[in-house]
């Protein structure tokens, strides 16, 4: 790719679950400017869903509180940051596990962050207990990473 | 996302239609497990068509339907599932568990 692009966006709303629909088609939207097929945008759009999922039903638990998505497009890459500062995860290792809920009441499958690992090609998970959850992930398009594409 | 549930004979199709997000899991669980628990059906027929958009909350909701379903002893299928949500069921694995077609 000769012209690279570089952009970035930054979205806060309150934790509400009207805004998962919204800000995964707000990412889409800006994810939309890379060169990208259907799949690959359904992949993102996925992806945030899940993690902006997260930080409702388990980072804001009961309480109220603002998410943070930030976008970013260098080159043919976009990275997507979505943060919260909820409860956060006691043991991300564990929580990562495929099928791993701690809300078996509500019917949650277990499988959000085996589907941004799946449909992202780099997910990255930082939390502290008790202060929040900071989720990066970073999706290139076209498959091969960018030569010059560095650090996220 | 708009639930339109129809009996034939002992199965219930539920159409559904929009995105199937963690948003509006709690109606379609209302709304099926409304019908399923009059007690007049065994088998349940998900037809995802007019479903756009699907994430894994949409497992957690089609599971939970399935395992009512299980102790009724029958039958759940999903029908009609566009490129993205296959590819989230696929992910899933629901699609060793029940049928889909």
């Amino acid at each position: 790719m000769n012209n690279k692009i570089e952009n970035f966006m930054r979205l806060d709303f309150p934790s509400k679950s009207c805004n998962e629909s919204f800000s995964r088609a707000a990412v889409a939207a800006f994810a939309s400017q890379l060169d990208m097929n259907i799949e690959e945008l359904a992949d993102i759009k996925t992806a945030v869903s899940e993690a902006v999922t997260n930080s409702i039903v388990h980072g804001y638990r009961g309480i109220k509180g603002i998410i943070h998505i930030e976008c970013r497009i260098f080159g043919d890459s976009i990275t997507v940051t979505v943060r919260d500062e909820g409860r956060g995860i006691e043991d991300v290792k564990r929580a990562m596990q495929p099928l791993f809920t701690t809300d078996r009441e509500g019917e949650r499958s277990g499988m959000g962050f085996t589907v941004m690992q799946t449909f992202m090609d780099k997910l990255s998970v930082e939390s502290v207990y008790g202060e929040g959850t900071t989720v990066t992930m970073t999706k290139t398009i076209g498959g091969e990473a960018d030569a010059d594409f560095g650090e996220i | 996302m708009q639930i339109n549930t129809e009996i034939i004979g002992n199965t219930l199709v539920a159409k559904l239609f929009g995105e199937l997000d963690h948003h509006c899991c709690g109606e379609v669980r209302t709304a099926i497990d409304r019908e399923i628990d009059k007690g007049r059906i065994k088998n349940l027929v998900f037809d995802l068509d007019g479903v756009s958009f699907m994430d894994s909350s949409g497992i957690g909701v089609i599971l939970g339907r399935c395992k009512k379903i299980n102790e009724l002893e029958g039958r759940t299928l999903i029908i009609r599932a566009r490129p993205q949500v296959d590819r989230v069921l696929e992910l899933s694995g629901i699609k060793k568990i029940l049928e889909c077609g």
